[in-house]
């Protein structure tokens, strides 16, 4: 089995509000200084569940990243927690890519992978980033690609050659089965990623990571589709209304009292 | 010109969502047609006030797929000419809608919270790094395609002229994946957690899962959906279904209120567009009171109580 974890390097989302810079005038969020960027959480569920797939059926794992050179970072820890290898796609002409970029470039480098070696069963993705938010460039990949998606999914087994697969609603569950190829958005109810093992964080700082262009993909005039027109913070200001009363219970009942004068309840 | 809301139905009932992804597409000023899909479902189309119900009913849409509604919608997108697609931000729509616009050769903008015009451009807003920035986004190709985060939108009013009725062709499908099982959750006290017009929600500050009845006994005066912070639900307190956040249910009730939550980014994501915020924290430099209208430095075991004996009293006598 061969599977491909896409992996996305993003801000660290862990770190208190209003450390975000806004520069409105560039359209662009500008992430806290002196605080490490981090591999997408949600694609850590999914590189883990590539992981114990890896264990109990045996299995290649490829990590595929798209960025600048500094995304090199998620790639080697990819590896450093079990992925076989990885490939970086780099380009200058992808610093504005869109999601309609990003899915056409990851969709032909999954293409190209599995022209040059074995065919790729599973490719695994996180259901959304942490920055963007959008949860849209893993179902784009698998329309560009003319595979089936299922999303979100919170847990994943192998038998008989398909993959079984729990794919949330919105009232529980449903139990999928699909024969590869076949792209999964992971959901973190799959279970948490695990710790670099000290053996892996060394062979990831002797592994060659490629980096293939949009040349290298056959790809030319990829244009956005959507573009930002104006970036914004909201304003949060100090505005909370203290309710004081001589005790807390006090304080607790006259609430209750401005809820009802509000008609909350 | 015309903009078409896709309800995803089931049931004798039009889904929550269904009249505020009309009401947002008549703030756009053009035609309304609605695309009803489900299995069942026709019935349910005299009940869109819109000027055209496109239908798509069939056995084969359900238990859904992706595989099978995708060729089904972005046909009736082109059928209708419409160049405005909203979609709810559901779990099937967060996958169904990106892979219709995929398909179509444009571009989603996922989880809006308002739609406007700008330079006669149509500019679409959504809250990105966890809120900390909202972006306006427009789409150069064509149809723009959104989904709409529940509760964000005002409803349309219900009634008024029937709207024409049109059966559009189920493309046969024969899809890879195979539904074997389907499971239900069991059905929790409450209202659910994204539809809520109230929700209770709590963190750290609890202490520990003993105190959890604090929480529970409040919501439930209220009549209100439970929820957690993620450092609750990642210590097992309670299910991680109940996490309010980034990583978890994004909700904008009327009235939320955050029982001994910090209000870190990863929290205020999921609650940031509530209405009205109550922030009841023992520490008065907690982030949670910038964003609250009203909040209690105080010990949660006193004001809870007497805030939940209150609102019985207040609630018992109309």
């Amino acid at each position: 089995m061969r599977i491909v974890v896409t992996v996305k390097q993003v801000p660290d989302p862990d770190v208190p509000p209003g450390s975000f810079q806004v520069d409105s005038a560039n359209k662009r969020v500008v992430p806290p200084t002196g605080v490490a960027p981090v591999m997408n959480g949600y694609d850590a569920n999914a590189l883990e569940a590539a992981l114990k797939l890896k264990e109990a059926h045996g299995a290649t794992v490829v990590a595929l990243s798209l960025g600048p050179a500094e995304a090199r970072d998620v790639l080697k820890r990819a590896i450093a927690m079990g992925a076989d290898s990885a490939v970086l796609v780099e380009d200058p002409a992808l610093a504005e890519a869109d999601t309609w970029v990003t899915a056409n470039a990851l969709a032909a480098a999954i293409r190209k992978m599995g022209a040059e070696g074995e065919p790729i069963d599973l490719v695994l993705s996180g259901r959304q980033a942490s920055d963007t938010d959008a949860g849209q460039v893993p179902l784009g990949v698998a329309e560009l690609l003319g595979w089936p998606s299922l999303a979100p999914v919170q847990k994943i087994d192998w038998a008989d050659g398909k993959a079984r697969v729990e794919r949330m609603t919105e009232d529980g569950y449903d139990v999928v089965e699909v024969a590869p190829p076949v792209l999964l958005a992971v959901s973190s109810e799959i279970g948490e990623p695990r710790y670099p093992p000290l053996r892996g964080v060394m062979m990831a700082g002797r592994a060659q990571i490629p980096s293939w262009s949009l040349a290298d993909l056959g790809l030319s005039d990829l244009a956005p589709r959507r573009k930002i027109v104006r970036l914004y913070a909201e304003t949060r200001e100090a505005k909370a209304e203290l309710v004081k009363a001589d005790t807390a219970a006090d304080a607790g009942r006259v609430l209750a009292d401005k809820l009802r004068e509000a008609k909350l309840i | 010109m015309s903009t078409l809301v896709v309800v995803e139905a089931r049931g004798e009932a039009l889904p929550p969502q269904a009249l505020e992804l009309v009401g947002a597409a008549q703030s756009l000023g053009e035609p309304t047609d609605a695309l009803l899909v489900g299995s069942g479902v026709r019935a349910l189309a005299p009940r869109l006030p819109v000027r055209r119900v496109l239908v798509g009913d069939d056995q084969s849409l359900r238990p859904y797929l992706a595989e099978v509604w995708t060729p089904l919608v972005a046909d009736a997108v082109e059928q209708s000419q419409a160049d405005v697609v909203l979609f709810p931000h559901t779990l099937l729509s967060r996958e169904l809608a990106p892979r219709v616009a995929f398909r179509l050769g444009t571009a989603a903008v996922t989880d809006c919270t308002a739609l406007g015009r700008a330079d006669g451009q149509l500019v679409l807003a959504k809250p990105i790094y966890g809120g900390n920035a909202l972006a306006d986004y427009a789409v150069e190709s064509r149809p723009v395609v959104a989904t709409l985060r529940p509760r964000a939108f005002p409803a349309a009013e219900p009634g008024g002229a029937t709207p024409e009725v049109i059966d559009v062709a189920v493309p046969a499908a024969s899809p890879r994946a195979v539904v074997v099982d389907t499971v239900q959750a069991a059905p929790s006290a409450g209202p659910t957690l994204k539809d809520a017009r109230v929700v209770v929600s709590g963190g750290r500050g609890l202490g520990g899962p003993e105190n959890w009845h604090y929480v529970e006994e409040l919501a439930a005066a209220l009549g209100a959906a439970v929820g957690a912070s993620r450092a609750v639900t990642d210590a097992g307190w309670v299910p991680p279904s109940l996490q309010v956040g980034l990583t978890g249910t994004t909700v904008s009730p009327d009235l939320y209120v955050a029982v001994g939550i910090s209000g870190a980014v990863q929290h205020m994501a999921g609650c940031g567009g509530s209405r009205n915020l109550v922030a009841i924290n023992r520490d008065p430099d907690a982030n949670i009171f910038r964003h609250a209208r009203w909040g209690i430095v105080g010990d949660y075991k006193e004001v809870l109580p007497a805030l939940t004996a209150r609102i019985k009293e207040l609630k018992g006598s109309g």
